[in-house]
């Protein structure tokens, strides 16, 4: 398999405080990656430096071949819409939308008719077991059910690579699985590469395989035979 | 798994031949470990001679499978008595990951390197449990969620213990 996204020795400081000092990690398409690490360690920042969200202060990001870190806001704004998938832990749907207006807001943003957009965000309803409730707003949707419409948001444009940050952090263990179990089956069915930021070893389970961030770099442990 | 106590479980759900009994075991709690038929049949032995279970009846033929065993009233309250009692929580005191990182320590060995390479293995073990729950019953995925959290303990245990590794490493090298 070949790699499709790439961090190559980062650092990025917040003020003067050093969040990645040297990271580096690279991840093969299709492949499902757990970034841990204690609080503090990073692994966010990396996250957020591989989908564009920032701008290293040095080093490089690449995506498909592309040079991430050196695209102006607008190409990495594009990106972000038009091939990359989120996930985070809190308040992700907009409250004014119906459920299926939020899973349907990446393909409206890229342009795609609302005629052809909401029937295919529709589509991920019964696909994750949300069968009903494509009219109800984000406040009458339990914490699970916000969290799977959050997720066919993220998966529902198709994209390459899905970043999941801490994606079952507000939910209880056996929901927090269902939504794993949901989000592993869909990305692979679809072939979509998933990033996922967790601390919760039984979440990194989920994955292919697992690096750890510490104090801001990246340790990859060899891979293990199975 | 304490077989005699499954087995005397089994048969206060309903009086069985060995033979029933050997296949619900190997059902529920076998899990890749069969009982044998000699073990079955040695352990209904026993607990017969010490008045957990009657044979009720022997239907024609030969062989021991031909028994029907019932549990008597001392056999369902040890049953009882099983059941209702604690599990010893087991604290296992690391013993074989202290041992190392205290060792690793004392003779200035890469402990936390030590420490990764356990957590890598530990993942590793629960990517395949968590591989059993996705594709097996509710049976197995009981099961599976029982090794997961065990190994999870493990993991918050090493994560601390790597926190505190400067800390040790003053204590055990003073």
């Amino acid at each position: 398999m070949s790699v499709v996204i790439e961090a190559r020795n980062v650092e990025f400081s917040f003020g003067q405080t050093p969040a990645l000092r040297g990271a580096s990690v690279a991840v093969e398409a299709g492949e499902i990656l757990a970034v841990m690490g204690p609080s503090g360690s990073g692994k966010s920042t990396l996250l957020h430096c591989l989908a564009g969200i920032l701008v290293p202060d040095s080093g490089e990001i690449l995506f498909d071949g592309a040079r991430v870190h050196a695209m102006a806001e607008t190409e990495r704004s594009s990106l972000r819409r038009d091939r990359f998938g989120f996930v985070f832990q809190f308040g992700q749907l907009v409250p004014e939308l119906t459920a299926v207006e939020n899973v349907a807001l990446p393909l409206l943003l890229s342009g795609v008719h609302r005629k052809r957009a909401l029937p295919k965000a529709s589509a991920w309803f019964s696909r994750l077991g949300l069968d009903g409730l494509e009219q109800r707003r984000s406040g009458e949707l339990s914490g699970g059910q916000a969290q799977r419409v959050a997720l066919a948001r993220g998966l529902v444009a198709e994209p390459q690579v899905l970043f999941a940050d801490e994606p079952t952090g507000a939910l209880d263990s056996l929901t927090g699985e269902q939504v794993m179990d949901l989000l592993v089956g869909a990305a692979r069915e679809q072939g979509t590469t998933v990033i996922l930021v967790t601390h919760e070893p039984r979440i990194a389970a989920y994955a292919d395989r697992e690096v750890m961030v510490r104090d801001g770099r990246v340790n990859a442990p060899d891979r293990i035979a199975s | 798994m304490s077989v005699p106590l499954t087995l005397l479980g089994l048969l206060e759900r309903e009086p069985s031949h060995g033979y029933d009994l050997k296949r619900d075991y190997d059902a529920f709690f076998g899990r890749g470990k069969p009982l044998p038929f000699g073990q079955v049949y040695s352990t209904l032995s026993r607990l017969a001679r010490d008045g957990k279970v009657v044979i009720s009846d022997v239907a024609p033929g030969s062989g021991p499978d031909r028994k029907r065993y019932v549990i008597t009233d001392v056999g369902a309250t040890e049953v009882e008595q099983w059941l209702t009692q604690p599990v010893d929580p087991e604290p296992h005191l690391q013993t074989v990951l202290f041992a190392k990182v205290v060792l690793a320590l004392m003779l200035d060995r890469p402990a936390a390197e030590y420490l990764d390479t356990q957590r890598s293995a530990h993942l590793h073990r629960m990517r395949e449990l968590t591989e059993i729950k996705r594709a097996g019953s509710l049976v197995d995925a009981l099961l599976a969620d029982h090794g997961l959290y065990h190994l999870e303990a493990d993991l918050r245990w090493i994560e601390m213990t790597g926190a505190r590794l400067d800390a040790l490493r003053k204590e055990v090298r003073p």
